[in-house]
C-alpha cells in the first residue's frame, strides 16, 4: 500500500478537491459581486440575533421603563424607546427570533408539503396529475393573505398558527414548480436507463430525480422565505400573530402605529429590520436562480 | 372565439368557485369542531344562554352531520345566503355589498397606478442604453417587492401628512384622502409588474423578429411598442388573476393603516370576532374576482395573439 490509493480514497480526494473548488468559485463570485456578499452578511446577523439575541443586546425585551418612556434614538437606546419605556433595540433583536423562526415553518410547510405534492402529481402524470393540479390551482384562486387570514380564523391567532397558514398558503407555488422540474427530469435519458435497468420507480425519484430538482426549488424557498417574513409580519401587524407583549417585527409596527406623530422610530426601526433581511434574501434567491453571466 | 371555448371555460370558472366554496367549507365548518362554540365564544356576543346557542347551533345546522351540513349551505349560497354575521345579525352578504364601493374605488385607482409605473419603468429600463441607468431603475422593483405595504403607508403617513402637512391623513373625504391609500396599495403590484414585463421585454428583445426590424431600419420606440411589447404581454397576462386578487387582498392591511371602510375591513373584523358566514362569503367573492379576471386575461391573449388556439383551459 505504499503511496497508492484505493478506489474509494481516491474519489473521496476527487470530491475534496470538487468542494474546494466550488467553495473558491463561490467565495470568489462573493468578492465580484458586492451586494450579494452584503445580502449574505445581513441574513448572518439576521440569524444571529435570531439564535442569540443576548450577544447584540444586554436589556430585557419585556422590561417596562415607564421613565424612559417614548425616548428617541441615542447611545443607550440604539432605536429609542417605545410607550411604555422597553428598550427597542432588545425588541428588534429579540423579535428576530419570533419573525424568522415563525418564516422557517412557514417555507418548510410550503416546500415539504409543495414538493410532496409537486412530486407525486409529476411522476405519475394522467388523471391523478389532472386532479392534484386542478386542486392547485384552486390555492392559487385565493389570494394568499385571505387563504392565510381564513386559516387563522380557523386555528385561532398566534405565531405558530399563523406561521403554518403562510406555509399553507405558499404550498401551491412549490407544487407546480417541483411538478414542472420533475416532469422536465423525467424526460432524461438517464432516468429512462434506470427505469429499463429495473430501477424501482421510489429509487429513481430519491436517486436522480430529487438531485436535479434542487437548485430551482432552493431559489424558490429563498424567495418564499422573504415573501414569508413579508406575510407573517402582515398578519403580526393585524393582531393576529404574536399576543403581546411578545416582540415581532410585524406587531412593532402596529405598536408604532399610534404614535406616528411623535415617535417616529418606533415604526422605522422594526420596519427597517423587515425590509433588509427580504431585501438580502430576494438578493440571494436571484443567485441561486441564475448563476453570474460571464460579461460580453 | 368559438361558443364551445367559452362553455368550457366557464364550466371551469364555476368549478373553481365551487372548490373554493368547497375548501372553505372544511377549513371553517369542520376544522374547529364546533364552530358556533368558536364563535360565541371569540367575544362575538357577549352574553349567551344555552338556548341561545342551541338555537344558533340549528340556524347554522352544525346539529346535523357534516355531509348534510355541506350540501344544505351549499343549496344557501347558491341561492346567495351565506348565512347571518353574528356579529352584527345582517346577513353576511349585505355586509360586504356595503362595503364594496370604497374598496373598489380605492383598488382601481391602484391598479391604474400600478400598470402606469409599472409599464414605464420596465419601458425605461428596457430603452435605455445607459447601463448603469438600467440598473438603478431596475433596483427600485427590487425595492417595491421586498418592503411591506403597511410599512409603506406608516411612512407615507408620517411625512407627508404628519410633518409636511401636504395630504390628510385619514378618512375617505375626496380625491385627496385616496392619494395615500392608493399608493400603498400600488406599490407590491407596481414593483412585481415592472419587474416581470422587463424580463419578458428583453426576452422578446433577443428574438430573431426585432433583429429583422432593427435590420430595416426602424427606430427603437417603434420596435418597442409594435414589436416587441404585444409577444412580452402574455406571462404578465397568465398571472393578471393572482395580480389583482393580490391587491384586493392588499387593501386589508392598507384600509386599517388608514382607518378607511372598505371590504378590507370587513375581512379584518370578521377574523377578528371569528364571523365565520362573512369570512366564508369573502372566500368566494374573491374566487370569483380571480376566475373573471383570469377569463378576461384568456381573451386579451387571443386578441393579441390570434395564433393562441383557445383549445382548452389553461388555469383558473
Amino acid at each position: 500500500m505504499s503511496g497508492t490509493m484505493t478506489v474509494g480514497e481516491a474519489l473521496g480526494e476527487r470530491h475534496r478537491a470538487g468542494m474546494v473548488r466550488r467553495g473558491r468559485e463561490i467565495g470568489g463570485g462573493l468578492l465580484r459581486q458586492p451586494m450579494l456578499a452584503a445580502s449574505a452578511v445581513v441574513v448572518a446577523v439576521a440569524v444571529a440575533a435570531a439564535l442569540a439575541p443576548g450577544a447584540f443586546t444586554g436589556s430585557d425585551p419585556l422590561q417596562v421603563r415607564p421613565a424612559a418612556k417614548l425616548h428617541p434614538p441615542d447611545s443607550a437606546h440604539l432605536f429609542g424607546t417605545d410607550q411604555l419605556g422597553r428598550d427597542l433595540f432588545a425588541r428588534v433583536v429579540h423579535g428576530a427570533g419570533l419573525s424568522l423562526s415563525c418564516a422557517v415553518i412557514a417555507v418548510l410547510v410550503g416546500l415539504v408539503g409543495g414538493s410532496l405534492v409537486g412530486l407525486v402529481a409529476g411522476f405519475a402524470g394522467g388523471p391523478l396529475d389532472a386532479a392534484i393540479m386542478r386542486a392547485v390551482d384552486v390555492l392559487l384562486a385565493v389570494p394568499s393573505l385571505l387563504l392565510a387570514t381564513t386559516l387563522v380564523t380557523a386555528f385561532g391567532f398566534g405565531p405558530a398558527q399563523t406561521a403554518f397558514a403562510v406555509g399553507t398558503s405558499s404550498i401551491a407555488a412549490f407544487a407546480r414548480l417541483v411538478r414542472a422540474e420533475v416532469m422536465r427530469v423525467r424526460e432524461q435519458a438517464y432516468v429512462e436507463a434506470a427505469l429499463a435497468a429495473g430501477a424501482r420507480h421510489l429509487t429513481v425519484l430519491r436517486r436522480h430525480v430529487l438531485p436535479h430538482t434542487g437548485g430551482a426549488v432552493f431559489a424558490l424557498a429563498a424567495l418564499e422565505f422573504g415573501g414569508a417574513i413579508l406575510a407573517v409580519s402582515a398578519l403580526g401587524f393585524l393582531g393576529f400573530g404574536a399576543q403581546p407583549p411578545s416582540p415581532e417585527w410585524g406587531a412593532l409596527i402596529a405598536d408604532g402605529r399610534g404614535y406616528l406623530d411623535t415617535a417616529w422610530w418606533m415604526t422605522a426601526a422594526p420596519g427597517l429590520a423587515v425590509v433588509l433581511t427580504v431585501l438580502a434574501l430576494n438578493r440571494i434567491s436571484q443567485a441561486f436562480e441564475s448563476p453570474p453571466v460571464p460579461r460580453r | 372565439m368559438n361558443g364551445r371555448y367559452l362553455a368550457t371555460r366557464l364550466a371551469h370558472s364555476v368549478f373553481v368557485v365551487w372548490a373554493a366554496y368547497t375548501f372553505s367549507f372544511v377549513v371553517l365548518y369542520l376544522v374547529p369542531g364546533d364552530p358556533v362554540e368558536m364563535m360565541v365564544s371569540n367575544g362575538g356576543v357577549i352574553s349567551v344562554t344555552s338556548e341561545q346557542i342551541a338555537e344558533l347551533r340549528a340556524e347554522f345546522g352544525v346539529d346535523q352531520s357534516p355531509p348534510a351540513q355541506y350540501l344544505t349551505n351549499l343549496w344557501h349560497a347558491v341561492h346567495l345566503d351565506f348565512g347571518r354575521s353574528l356579529q352584527r345579525g345582517q346577513p353576511a352578504l349585505d355586509i360586504i355589498a356595503g362595503a364594496v364601493a370604497p374598496t373598489v374605488a380605492l383598488a382601481g385607482a391602484a391598479i391604474v397606478l400600478a400598470v402606469t409605473v409599472g409599464w414605464a419603468l420596465a419601458l425605461w429600463a428596457t430603452l435605455t442604453r445607459v447601463r448603469w441607468m438600467q440598473r438603478l431603475v431596475l433596483l427600485l422593483p427590487a425595492l417595491g417587492v421586498a418592503v411591506p405595504s403597511f410599512w409603506i403607508g406608516l411612512v407615507l403617513l408620517q411625512v407627508l401628512s404628519f410633518r409636511w402637512h401636504v395630504l390628510p391623513a385619514f378618512g375617505d373625504d375626496g380625491p385627496r384622502g385616496l392619494v395615500l391609500p392608493t399608493v400603498t396599495l400600488a406599490v407590491p403590484t407596481a414593483a412585481f409588474l415592472s419587474r416581470m414585463l422587463a424580463q419578458s421585454l428583453s426576452r422578446v428583445l433577443a428574438d430573431p423578429h426585432v433583429t429583422t426590424a432593427r435590420a430595416k431600419g426602424l427606430g427603437r420606440w417603434r420596435i418597442h411598442l409594435h414589436h416587441a411589447l404585444r409577444n412580452a404581454l402574455p406571462p404578465v397576462l397568465a398571472v393578471a388573476g393572482v395580480l389583482v386578487g393580490n391587491l384586493l387582498a392588499g387593501s386589508v392591511v392598507v384600509e386599517t393603516v388608514f382607518s378607511r371602510p372598505g371590504l378590507g375591513r370587513v375581512v379584518e373584523t370578521a377574523v377578528t370576532s371569528k364571523d365565520i358566514p362573512v369570512v366564508q362569503a369573502l372566500v368566494v367573492l374573491f374566487a370569483i374576482v380571480f376566475v373573471t379576471v383570469n377569463l378576461l386575461a384568456d381573451l386579451a391573449h387571443h386578441l393579441l395573439d390570434p395564433r393562441v388556439t383557445l383549445a382548452g383551459p389553461r388555469n383558473g
